[in-house]
């Protein structure tokens, strides 16, 4: 559970600064770059990047840079990758153990099929 | 292919997967028969096989090495149309107790994790508790994805099946 505490703590760390909640809000309506952030939050860009930096370590922000523009979008990303995980293993161990309870029926009949025929 | 309907538990018979923590999954399901049936399904290599590889997955094992015994070994080697190499998994048996646990480790890499499975009997049936350890969050993110890569597809097809058998 350490490994969760610590993820927690670093969203409401990001969560915890009106600037950053005003980023998240921002992004989204739209995707922004790190200088349109800095202007529209009267910033400086070096301000701005710490912010931002700071909203990915928690897994809310993702950036992605193309040439000298650094964009930053909603990281919705991990939590639908958390959810694709968790789907992907319940299929999977649905599969497994339906094919398991299936053998598992048959060894029950054969195992009850063998008690009858030594009883004769 | 054992017939299986025979007025028997479908609703008992769940696989709930649940995540305990960024490093932990649990897998839990109750089977309508006693325990040493249930054990022995896990612990014999030709009963094993039978059931391991979800046949929709497309997978098949190429073989099945099993020495089920505290400090043995195990490797399974896998084969997928689509990949030309196969896939060999092995690790080794940590604690295998009868009818009560069974634990064993994944060796691929140093990364791999370690399997923890329970058995219960209560009332004739079984509830098995499957715990799967990883030594990072990463290494568990990985595991699955380095497990079933290319699988999307076949689990998509493996939804319609349970589908249409439920």
């Amino acid at each position: 559970m350490v490994h969760y505490q610590a993820r927690l703590d670093r969203t409401f760390a990001a969560l915890s600064d009106v600037t950053r909640r005003g980023v998240l809000e921002q992004l989204g309506n739209s995707d922004a770059s790190v200088t349109d952030l800095a202007q529209r939050f009267h910033m400086t860009l070096t301000g701005m990047k710490k912010h931002v930096s700071i909203l990915e370590q928690a897994g809310l922000v993702t950036t992605e840079k193309v040439g000298r523009v650094r964009t930053c979008r909603l990281g919705l990303r991990r939590l639908e990758e958390e959810a694709a995980w968790i789907e992907q293993h319940r299929q999977l161990w649905s599969a497994r153990f339906d094919a398991l309870d299936e053998l598992v029926e048959h060894l029950k009949r054969e195992e009850k099929a063998d008690a009858q025929r030594k009883r004769r | 292919m054992p017939n299986v309907k025979e007025g028997s538990s479908a609703a008992v018979n769940h696989t709930a997967v649940k995540r305990k923590s960024d490093r932990e999954l649990v897998v839990t399901r109750t089977f309508d028969a006693p325990v040493h049936l249930v054990f022995e399904a896990w612990s014999k290599p030709e009963l094993f096989k039978l059931w391991w590889v979800p046949k929709s997955a497309g997978m098949s094992l190429v073989s099945c090495d099993m020495d089920i015994r505290t400090g043995g070994t195990y490797r399974l080697v896998f084969r997928h149309p689509s990949f030309d190499q196969p896939m060999a998994f092995f690790g080794s048996y940590k604690e295998v107790t009868p009818n009560k646990r069974l634990v064993w480790t994944n060796e691929e890499s140093d990364q791999g994790s370690v399997t923890t499975v329970t058995f219960e009997e209560h009332a004739g049936k079984t509830l098995v508790t499957l715990h799967e350890l990883y030594p990072t969050e990463a290494a568990r993110d990985e595991a699955l994805a380095g497990s079933a890569e290319g699988l999307p597809e076949q689990f998509a097809q493996l939804d319609e099946l349970l589908a249409g058998r439920s």
